[in-house]
């Protein structure tokens, strides 16, 4: 009788280790793996063909640490996502409670709006590219009407960071919109009279019932917008660059320029390293303490 | 369920009784006051053409069924809804384009709409809330309304966490807890198991009467429209069919329609042709109906059940002229499926309707139900008679 029931958990156990197996394979062989590996990377030097790399410990974290170059693309990648998150956030916030009113052309405001989510990110760059140039972008074309001065918004360090920034927020908010809608639609419209013969007008039931109702929603967004925001790089190839002078270089891009254009891999992994934990961090923070204060159904 | 009779105490007063006061005086002008309202989409649905007069204080059941206009016309009447055509009046003033919050009243849904990511105390104090109350008010407010309800120790739940039923009290307290002396309720017990259906019935019933609240209640089943209201407005496709007190409603249905809606079981209709009538539809009541000897009666039908109730029995009867034939007998009737049977309709109890329009005939006891729809509904408590209703004649 025992080993009947053995072989029967035994059964299940391999049934279950067999439905994990497709998504463990994938999963460790495109995460777990090369993160490990990574990490692995990040403490041992540079190799060259006289001197093969050897376990130096830490010591790529602080030359990464004495690197000013390293500071100044951190500063600006928090720079970058203290715009991005909440910017994109807000204008898809507001852009799904409008797009979800009573309005005329309703699926056509929708599909505007959703239009930049559906562009690659390479292609929304070039069509950005075309609104920034000095001279003949349509940015300085509109100023010029107004009689402003040419602007090259790529080109000088104080405005191309924020140039930059604005195509992540223009991208990036009609996805969220989308997310947003969806969460408005599964508000049920009673609420909305049940407020109303409340007394409530059209804020406070904003304020006090829809926007409470999406902070699931919203956090959702606010971890994707963070790791976008590290992760959403492919412009500034088109773009900047990173320049000039590093000013809109960010994390990611800097990584990608230590890995392949300096050849100096174990900088780059290091500073991987680096991005993990903290965006990590953040992640299991937010899901561990604004989580407990966000209402689920 | 015992089922609602034309009891004498219920009957509605004669219009010009001495005491009442003349229809244009502020003091007898309806509370609420709905004339000729109409919204429809498209030329379909909704409601078309209705005028209503509700009296301070009254339970006014709106009956009807499904997809009949009921809750049309109360979203009408609490501004959630524009009408196309006619006007609201709501103690004396134009409310026809005023917006819900300005009418003055609270509502409870069908399907409660609590606010989910509000405590049970927030809920009830949404309201106030928004209305900058001082929070002593508050507090004091809400304790009440707590005790009212019995949801003493539910305070900070939230929605999910409650049953159905404190879900409802909740919505009820909501309701109650603004002080609004109008209070309109959409089905608020159709997701509710039948027993706990019938207690917050009575609770609603008790809170109406202790507040003097003036309800408004939208329904589809009869016997909780009958046994809640003063006055029972049925409907029908959009529009009114009849106005009137459940017991004048059940003793003196204006049309078939109203007769075989209203009844548990409804009225039985039988073809007049085989009671020598013809170009009319007899109706009869359950318990009017009297059994006798096969051949002995008006009819002979032929018994297909009998249904044991304990107090008493129903014989459903089959005839080729007639349809929901069920007499009410007292005891086990004893009649075996199959066998021939007598029936008795005493012309008395007898109600006629007109074969081809299916609108009641106006006989002697029809009177008093004719009268109340045209008078308007009036509360049949503010003025009970001890006398059983005296025939038409004597009032003229
Ligand atoms: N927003 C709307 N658009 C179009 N038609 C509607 C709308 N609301 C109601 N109707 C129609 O009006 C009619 C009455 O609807 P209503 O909701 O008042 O019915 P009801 O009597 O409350 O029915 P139920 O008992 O099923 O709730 C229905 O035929 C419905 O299809
Ligand atoms: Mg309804």
């Amino acid at each position: 009788m025992a080993d009947a029931f053995t072989l029967q958990r035994r059964r299940r156990a391999i049934h279950g280790w067999l439905l994990l197996a497709p998504s463990l394979v994938m999963l460790t062989a495109f995460a777990f793996y090369p993160s490990a590996a990574t990490l692995w990377a990040s403490l041992f030097s540079r190799g060259t063909r006289r001197r093969p790399a050897e376990f130096i410990g830490l010591e790529n974290y602080g030359r990464l640490f004495d690197d000013p170059t390293f500071w100044l693309v951190a500063t600006n990648n928090l720079l970058y996502a203290g715009v991005t998150i909440p910017l994109s956030i807000a204008l898809a916030l507001v852009m799904a409670l409008w797009a979800d009113a009573r309005i005329p052309a309703r699926s056509f405001v929708r599909t505007a709006y959703f239009t930049p989510t559906v562009l690659p990110m390479i292609a929304a760059a070039n069509l950005w590219l075309f609104f920034y140039t000095p001279g003949f972008g349509v940015l300085d074309r509109i100023g010029g009407l107004f009689g402003a001065a040419s602007v090259n918004w790529l080109g000088q360090p104080e405005t191309a960071l924020w140039a930059v920034s604005a195509v992540t927020v223009w991208k990036e908010a009609g996805f969220f919109m989308i997310f947003y809608l969806a969460a408005l639609q599964t508000i049920p419209p009673d609420l909305r009279e049940a407020a109303a013969i409340e007394g409530a007008g059209r804020w406070t039931y904003t304020r006090r019932v829809v926007l409470p109702l999406l902070m699931p929603t919203t956090l959702f967004i606010l971890v994707n917008a963070m790791i976008n925001s590290v992760k959403l790089i492919d412009h500034l190839f088109i773009l900047t660059r990173g320049g000039p002078s590093d000013a809109s270089k960010l994390i990611l891009y800097y990584v990608w320029e230590n890995a392949f254009a300096f050849f100096d891999r174990p900088a780059a992994a290091a500073m991987t390293v680096l991005v993990l934990a903290g965006l990590g961090t953040l992640a299991a923070l937010q899901f561990l303490v604004i989580d407990r204060r966000t209402h689920y159904r | 369920m015992p089922e609602p009779q034309p009891a004498p105490g219920t009957a509605p007063a004669p219009t010009s009784t001495p005491g009442d006061a003349p229809a244009d005086l502020p003091v007898d002008a309806p509370f609420v006051e709905a004339a000729g309202l109409t919204r429809q989409w498209n030329g379909a649905g909704g409601v078309a053409d209705v005028s209503l007069a509700i009296p301070r204080g009254g339970f006014v059941s709106i009956l009807g069924p499904s997809g009949c206009g009921k809750s049309t016309l109360l979203r009408l009447l609490a501004g959630l809804e524009t009408p196309q055509a006619g006007s609201i009046r709501i103690d004396g003033r134009d409310m026809t384009h005023a917006p819900a919050a300005a009418r003055g009243l609270s509502m409870v849904f069908q399907s409660y709409a609590l606010f989910p990511h509000l405590s049970v105390a927030e809920n009830i104090l949404f309201g106030m809330r928004v209305r900058r109350a001082p929070r002593a008010e508050r507090a004091a407010r809400l304790a009440e309304a707590v005790a009212m309800l019995g949801l003493e120790g539910l305070e900070r739940r939230r929605p999910a966490e409650l049953s159905g039923g404190q879900r409802q009290r909740v919505a009820l307290a909501r309701a109650v807890v603004s002080g609004h002396p109008l209070c309109l309720m959409d089905e608020p017990l159709s997701n509710l198991d039948a027993k706990l259906r019938h207690s917050v019935r009575r609770d609603i019933k008790a809170l109406q009467r202790r507040l003097g609240l003036t309800v408004v209640y939208v329904t589809h089943d009869q016997t909780e429209a009958m046994s809640l209201s003063d006055i029972v407005v049925l409907m029908r496709a959009g529009r009114v069919e009849q106005i009137a007190p459940p017991a004048a409603l059940y003793a003196a249905p204006v049309s078939i329609f109203a007769a075989e809606f209203v009844g548990e079981p409804p009225m039985a209709m039988v073809q007049g042709a085989a009671l020598g009538m013809p170009g009319r539809v007899v109706g009869i009541r359950p318990e009017k109906l009297r059994l006798a000897a096969p051949g002995a009666g008006d009819l002979t039908g032929r018994v297909v059940d009998v249904e044991f109730l304990g107090a008493g029995s129903r014989v459903v009867i089959e005839h080729a002229a007639a349809r929901g034939l069920v007499a009410s007998v007292a005891g086990a009737a004893g009649l075996a499926p199959g066998t021939e049977i007598g029936l008795c309709l005493p012309e008395d109890d007898r109600v006629l309707f007109d074969a081809l329009t299916g609108r009641a005939e106006r006989g002697p006891q029809q009177d008093r139900g004719a009268q109340d729809r045209q008078t308007g509904p009036r509360d049949g408590r503010k003025a009970p008679s001890p006398q059983p209703p005296e025939p038409q004649q004597s009032n003229l």
